[in-house]
């Protein structure tokens, strides 16, 4: 905990005169707060506009997150999915025949449940006229299964749908060679003996080396670890300051944890196995424990270790998503209103997760609010060097101009707002499940500490990222 | 600039090491004072570690001078005298260029070989006491890492280098007719294996930096940055100053390991080294072929291996002094004068002498999707010009694309390109069959059949459809330009750009203009070459321009001597005897049978009798029966896919019988008909500057050698007849005169050197 204050401490005597007077107010912001009601300050009432629907979330719920090869590993993705489902029915208790539609998010795709969301609601006893599809967009794929909610309760298609997201990293499909396959499938077209005998005299060997999915990304060959490695040091973030932040997740995960504030999780039954009720990869180590290990990726001389960057995760999240009408006239209390959301796209090389930088300012400015309007920030941690690369290039007037085409920079968010439950890193980042984990924390957070507005944010493969604002449902 | 970067490289270690802190300021004081005196190179000093940076000024790239060298020499006695410094770091201030290579103007400037041997010597000194440092130095490798640069670099403990495309090492001296003099011979076999060490010095090429860890050229890669807190350049090299730093103190602490992890491989073959005969089979074989390939016209790769195997036999010092020595000799030779020369004219000819053009093409067309058509767009696309290509038939343009796209995916396989950056090039290629777009066009480049009133047609066409600014080019290789332009609305936007087959290989393009093409259209088509990475010679207009001209009385040369009964495959050896990289008949096939009868008829017409010689009907009967060289798969040779083993084609005789001449036994030895084919074409080339379709003759060295293979051991025409004497040249030209006529009648200008022999065309 003292590395974190050493850590911030140094950030304000690193940066100018502005960044002290913005910690200055957002003091006294923070101390009117705990005063007045927070909503006299913002720029803005609501964020509710005018002939257009106000969507609501109902709530969410996930499957405790767990480190890959663990309770989960004996499972499929639609066991994942159908838990979460099962906790969202549960928690909320709807009637299963309103669900007018269901969208899950996944990333790397079971092939024979390629549609994981069809499977996982018929399993989840939903009806089986409830139509359901599934979305992919790289680890904003829940995010962009709740904006497609999002459309289609704005344009009056549904009234009521369940976004969500699964990842089972435990398990990922290997498959044949390229040659392998191709000679398999001609084998099966082939007619007589001789045309058979005559493919597999082509056999060799080297048909039999498995493909395993990419890690890498497809269009530069490089792996997320390796860019983010890279994007630390362009920013210049230190392997210590990345280890500090690390070890400040973890801690407040394992606070929040402690604290019970975790609530959107749901325990799962694992078939076989133990009930699991509690996320199983937060564990706040030391620095010098952390300043020991090795580099990941960029060897030797790299800052991206295991301890700064995000495991892999296996996990399931389900949220219900209802025009606010529809929810008042079922007799629901809402948590929250999903509000403006944008997505962005940038260089998939050497700006791979600087998603958020891009997306933050767009997002606040659709809304009409800044950053001083925001309560609680949910960013998507993948990386401790990723989040505080953002963090600089959000504080960088010259990233601004040179890169984004803004004549000023957004800021970066004031540490005692951002993630304050923990993050990606400690809770476990299943790829397809974290967006719908993110907006849960930004709903319970404003919930919690009475805010109006969160920020929540992901960078995602490809290049990509993902901004939303939640504004919390009046009590 | 200067005093902010002391102030900063300060402002870092107080931070780093506040104990210190005292100590720092002094030493960054005195430091600095020293900067204000040092010209090229400069350095600080953070904690123990000293940064020594290259950054010379007003320059794209750093050489080593004697200015930079006395420089470096300074500062590293001073970081070895200074007892808080514990290792250094070597570095370049300029992204792109570590240290590009010696200074070849120092090497002009000599003019005995005992001086260049000095020279040679001075450096051996210098990388010698470095080799020798007892504290650690790191040579921090960004960019371009050549000659001397590479041999400053592996006299370092250690190599950093940036994974990037711009960082190569090399030591491209071989090129220059010389071989590397400051120690490169005797330390690159012991460092990657005397295999690959003969590799990089005969062959000069450049070695990317992940293949130059794996052959343990350097011993650590450093990831390029993209934009961060500052721009990606400054950055990465920033951060490839950190790294090296972190890695110099290592070294200091004797934490980091200099022994390299060899693989199985490296291990057999370093043991197998050790084995007398296995060296003196290796020497063998790489001598014959040095020998096959140079044809004993180029003296340096056989040099280099004398002075690799004295090292390894006999020690190093015979081995420092062997390369000093042969350094001094080669130095002065002919050759290595030639391939300097065409250094100096390759650096004149990627320049724009006609300013900045007011339009920037961004968008191009490419008018026919043939050889020439696809190879222009392949080489736009690439550089990323959006390029419509356009033919008459579905066919036709398929075939065209299918070349653009073989010729990236080349370029995956090599690994040169990743296949996302390959689509994405690609992509870059809009083919069609109708004039849409070209509204947008910046410039079109004809490219079809050689034929006038076709060129006047598509000239139209185009015209009616372009907007007012955009430049119509011609690829043709004889087609007088202003008479193509004789049908434009806008002459002044009329240009030649004559391209060479293969074009993504060969260098050289060759930019036509007219009396009326304006200035303006010239740096356009210019700054599109340049762009599209071609070597430009701009020449005025006229019948076959420059190269095409010189080419045709050589080839109606050729065409004579095989009439005379000389064996194609006889002369082609004569000729690959004499320098040409491919020999005469050969280049005939490979040109195009029936290009050649097209430019020999149109030629002759234009320049009568005096391009006479072997008789068109030869290439004429050759069209008809189908032997159009290569492309048709027969010609002089057969030639047949997969196989590089070409045999003479025997239905050629019977053509050659029935045109047979009488041979002159008097101009008819080996030697006679190399240079009754070599004098024809410089008498023509000095015509042409004589009638100033030649601007400069360092053009005409240049376009001959890099378009149609002029022997680069002669340095082109015209450094052939300073290095070899007009006198001497003017005197064969007047014996095969005696006996063919005008054909061989030296030009006036030719005439005028050989009187004056203080006139060269290079001073």
């Amino acid at each position: 905990m003292t590395s974190i204050l050493t850590y911030t401490f140094k950030n304000l005597s690193a940066t100018s005169k502005w960044a002290l007077r913005s910690s200055v107010r957002h003091l006294s912001c923070s101390s009117q707060l705990q005063a007045a009601p927070a909503a006299q300050t913002k720029s803005k009432k609501t964020l509710a506009k005018p002939n257009l629907r106000n969507i609501v979330v109902v709530d969410g719920v996930r499957i405790p997150f767990l480190l890959s090869g663990t309770s989960y590993k004996d499972l499929m993705p639609h066991d994942l999915a159908r838990a979460a489902l099962s906790g969202l029915l549960h928690r909320t208790n709807v009637p299963k025949d309103v669900v007018d539609y269901i969208i899950f998010g996944t990333v790397i795709q079971e092939v024979k449940t390629s549609n994981v969301a069809r499977e996982a609601a018929l399993g989840a006893g939903f009806s089986d006229k409830t139509p359901a599809h599934t979305v992919t967009m790289a680890c904003i794929s829940s995010n962009q299964a709740m904006t497609t909610a999002v459309g289609l309760i704005a344009s009056g298609q549904c009234d009521v749908v369940v976004a969500g997201g699964v990842e089972l990293m435990s398990d990922v499909p290997i498959r044949h060679s390229r040659q392998m396959r191709k000679m398999m499938l001609d084998l099966n077209k082939a007619k007589t003996l001789g045309q058979r005998l005559s493919l597999l005299s082509k056999f060799r060997l080297n048909f039999l080396s498995p493909e395993l999915p990419a890690v890498a990304e497809f269009s530069t060959s490089e792996t997320m670890g390796h860019s983010a490695d890279r994007l630390a040091a362009a920013f210049a973030v230190s392997r210590l300051e990345q280890d500090e932040y690390a070890l400040r997740s973890h801690n407040l995960a394992k606070k929040a944890q402690e604290e019970g504030l975790l609530s959107d999780v749901v325990p799962f039954k694992v078939p076989g196995k133990d009930t699991v009720s509690k996320d199983n990869g937060i564990r706040p180590s030391s620095l010098e424990q952390m300043a020991k290990l090795k580099p990941a990726f960029i060897k030797p001389h790299g800052t991206v270790t295991a301890a700064n960057s995000s495991f892999l995760t296996d996990g399931a999240s389900a949220m219900l998503i209802m025009a606010e009408d529809k929810a008042l006239a079922m007799g629901y209390k809402p948590k929250a209103y999903l509000r403006d959301f944008i997505y962005v796209s940038q260089d998939p090389k050497d700006q791979l997760l600087l998603g958020p930088t891009y997306a933050t300012p767009k997002v606040l400015e659709k809304a009409g609010l800044t950053m001083s309007d925001i309560d609680a920030f949910e960013f998507h941690e993948a990386f401790s060097g990723q989040i505080l690369a953002n963090f600089k290039a959000m504080d960088s007037d010259w990233f601004a101009q040179n890169y984004m085409g803004r004549k000023t920079k957004v800021g970066s968010p004031p540490l005692e707002k951002f993630n304050m439950w923990g993050g990606s890193l400690s809770l476990g980042h299943p790829f397809g499940a974290t967006g719908c984990r993110l907006v849960m924390a930004a709903a319970n957070r404003l919930r919690k500490d009475g805010g109006q507005y969160a920020l929540v944010a992901a960078c995602a493969a490809g290049g990509q990222g993902h901004a939303m604002i939640v504004e919390t449902y009046p009590k | 600039m200067v005093a902010s970067r002391a102030i900063g490289s300060l402002g870092r270690s107080h931070a780093f090491r506040i104990f210190r802190c005292r100590g720092c300021i002094c030493r960054n004081f005195t430091a600095s004072s020293a900067l204000l005196t040092r010209t090229h190179i400069n350095y600080g000093v953070k904690g123990d570690v000293a940064v020594v940076r290259f950054n010379s000024p007003n320059s794209k790239v750093n050489t080593l001078n004697k200015e930079v060298q006395s420089e470096f020499l300074d500062v590293m006695n001073e970081i070895w005298a200074n007892d808080q410094i514990r290792s250094a770091v070597l570095i370049s201030s300029k992204p792109g260029c570590f240290v590009a290579g010696a200074d070849i103007n120092m090497l002009a400037s000599c003019t005995t070989p005992q001086e260049a041997t000095r020279l040679s010597q001075n450096g051996q000194r210098m990388f010698e006491k470095l080799e020798k440092s007892t504290k650690p130095v790191v040579a921090a490798i960004s960019g371009s890492c050549l000659g001397g640069g590479l041999e400053l670099a592996i006299s370092c403990q250690y190599r950093i280098a940036i994974k990037d495309r711009k960082t190569v090492l090399g030591v491209p001296e071989v090129l220059l007719g010389l071989l590397p003099g400051a120690g490169g011979t005797q330390r690159l076999p012991k460092m990657v294996g005397v295999p690959a060490a003969f590799d990089m010095m005969l062959t000069g090429r450049n070695i990317r930096a992940d293949r130059a860890k794996k052959m343990g050229l350097i011993d650590q890669l450093v990831d390029p940055l993209g934009p961060g807190i500052k721009p990606p350049e400054e950055r990465t090299i920033e951060y490839l100053e950190e790294v090296a730093i972190t890695f110099a103190k290592g070294l200091a602490d004797k934490k980091i390991s200099l022994k390299r992890n060899k693989g199985l491989m490296e291990k057999l073959t370093s043991y197998a080294m050790t084995i007398p005969f296995v060296r003196q089979q290796i020497y063998k074989t790489v001598e014959e072929k040095v020998r096959k390939q140079t044809k004993g016209l180029y003296p340096a790769p056989l040099k280099i291996i004398d002075v690799v195997k004295t090292g390894l036999e006999q020690g190093d010092d015979s081995g420092y002094l062997a390369e000093s020595q042969k350094f001094g000799e080669l130095a002065m030779t002919r050759e290595s004068k030639a391939l300097m020369g065409l250094y100096h004219g390759q650096v004149l000819c990627k320049k724009n002498n006609f300013g900045v053009p007011q339009k920037n093409v961004k968008h191009l067309a490419v008018l026919g999707a043939g050889l020439m058509g696809a190879g222009i767009a392949q080489v736009s696309v690439d550089k990323g010009l959006t390029t419509l290509l356009k033919d008459t038939t579905v066919a036709g343009l398929s075939r065209g694309q299918q070349q653009v796209f073989k010729g990236l995916n080349d370029k995956v396989k090599k690994k040169a390109l990743t296949s996302f950056e390959r689509d994405s090039i690609f992509s870059n290629l809009i083919g069609q069959l109708d004039y849409q777009g070209f509204e947008k066009a910046d410039m079109v480049i004809e490219a079809v059949f050689e034929d006038l009133s076709i060129k006047h047609k598509v000239l139209k066409e185009v015209e009616a459809v372009i907007p007012e600014h955009c430049i119509f080019a011609s690829n043709t290789s004889a087609l007088p330009i202003n008479q193509i332009a004789a049908v434009s609305k806008r002459p002044e936007k009329v240009i030649g750009m004559h391209y060479f087959s293969p074009v993504d290989k060969m260098q050289l393009l060759e930019i036509i203009t007219t009396e009326k093409t304006s200035k303006d259209t010239t740096a356009s088509a210019v700054a599109v070459g340049l762009k599209q990475g071609k070597v430009i010679i701009v020449v005025k207009d006229g019948p076959g321009f420059y190269t095409t001209r010189c080419l045709a009385p050589m080839m109606s040369e050729v065409m004579r001597i095989l009439q005379e009964g000389v064996n194609p495959k006889k002369l082609d050896t004569l000729t690959t005897g004499f320098g040409f990289p491919v020999g005469a008949a050969t280049l005939a096939d490979e040109v195009g049978v029936d290009v050649a009868q097209h430019v020999s008829e149109d030629l002759g017409k234009a320049f009568g009798d005096r391009f006479g010689g072997g008789t068109v009907e030869l290439l004429k009967q050759m069209v008809s029966k189908g032997f159009l060289g290569r492309k048709s798969g027969k010609g002089f040779y057969i030639y047949q896919e997969g196989s590089k083993n070409k045999s003479l084609n025997s239905d050629m005789d019977s053509i050659l019988a029935s045109l047979k001449l009488p041979a002159k036994p008097e101009v008819s030895s080996d030697e006679d008909i190399q240079y009754r084919v070599v004098t024809r074409f410089v008498n023509e080339a000095v015509l042409c500057l004589q009638e100033g379709i030649l601007a400069t003759p360092a053009e005409g060295d240049i376009g001959a050698v890099f378009g149609l293979g002029f022997p680069p051991c002669l340095g082109g025409p015209f450094r052939f007849v300073d290095l070899f004497g007009a006198q001497k040249v003017v005197d064969r030209l007047r014996k095969y005169e005696a006996v063919y006529g005008k054909q061989f009648t030296p030009c006036q200008l030719l005439l005028d050197h050989a009187n004056n022999s203080s006139k060269k065309f290079y001073q």
